[in-house]
């Protein structure tokens, strides 16, 4: 209960909507698409895909929090989402441990 | 229960919050269907390395790039709109509305001469030319049909669905006070933008 109510002052606090943030998170992301893409240009080996695919978690962590309001929400809705992608996570560990990449 | 008390106070009959987790939990189904098709590139990846490599090569990666930017600056536009809506700002909010849109169908137009460069190439599933590829090729160029296909369609809903978001606020239907509706579209838009961020590396990058 404590955490849904400091997550709703939060909510209240931050209700003054700006512009700013969000093209600075956008200036970030284009930033990163940057490097991504200058990075795949060397090769790594195996870490080249760990790479992008760290650099994409990145982004879609920036899009969820800020673009997608989940900073402002309340805990339902980080504790939902959370639940959805460690749903996701445990088919992608089951799919790996039936096939062994490495 | 204090929030929702406090979010209906005004207006009994509407409850934003559970409209939002309603998308939200759309947007989860949404997840698991995109999510499966990643979990099959995953295999096909690593049981054809080498010729997920070639065919990986044959693609544009400037086009994937720009695709990108223009996905991630429209995510930006429609997030501007609920924050011009929210300001009163009604003429602003409908023109980062629309500039979304363009910035949507200027992705579709790019998506529409890569897969069509692609298939005057003889590189379209079924093809012979494909068909006489190996088979790690053939996987990769029908996943990369298939998704980045299911993603195009996602954009044309998206953009059907902000188009009559823009409507509404013209109309305003949604305004300062009852923006619900256009955050619920903004929320799908951000999902397709997130789905584009791992399908440009996946695809385009990873050679």
């Amino acid at each position: 209960m404590n955490g849904e109510q400091s997550a709703l002052a939060e909510h209240t606090v931050e209700h003054k909507p700006t512009y700013g943030i969000y093209i600075l998170v956008w200036l970030v992301l284009m930033t990163l698409t940057g490097v991504t893409v200058a990075v795949a240009g060397i090769n790594f080996g195996n870490i080249t895909i760990a790479t992008a695919l760290t650099i994409a978690v990145i982004k879609s962590y920036l899009v969820l929090t800020f673009f997608m309001h989940l900073k402002t929400e309340t805990a339902t809705f980080k504790i939902f989402v959370a639940v959805a992608l460690l749903f996701l996570l445990i088919s992608i560990s089951l799919l790996f441990s039936d096939y062994s990449f490495l | 229960m204090s929030t929702i008390a406090e979010h209906t106070v005004d207006h009994v009959h509407r409850d934003d919050e559970g409209s939002r987790l309603g998308m939200w939990l759309f947007l989860f189904t949404e997840l698991v269907l995109f999510g499966g098709m990643f979990l099959v590139y995953a295999v096909y990846r690593f049981t054809y390395p080498q010729e997920f490599h070639l065919a990986a090569k044959e693609l544009n990666t400037s086009v994937g790039a720009l695709n990108t930017i223009i996905l991630l600056t429209s995510s930006l536009t429609i997030v501007l709109s609920i924050v011009a809506i929210r300001k009163k700002n009604k003429s602003l909010s409908v023109f980062f509305q629309i500039v979304t849109m363009i910035l949507a169908v200027g992705f579709l137009v790019n998506k529409y001469f890569e897969w069509n460069i692609k298939i005057h190439h003889g590189i379209f599933p079924g093809s012979e030319i494909l068909l006489g590829k190996a088979n790690g090729e053939i996987i990769f160029f029908g996943l990369y049909y298939v998704m980045t296909g299911l993603h195009a369609l996602h954009v044309m809903i998206g953009v059907l669905l902000i188009e009559v978001m823009t409507g509404y606020t013209i109309k305003g239907r949604i305004n300062e006070t009852n923006y619900v509706r256009l955050e619920s579209a903004g929320l799908y838009w951000h999902l397709v933008d997130l789905i584009w961020i791992f399908l440009f590396p996946l695809f385009y990058l990873i050679t």
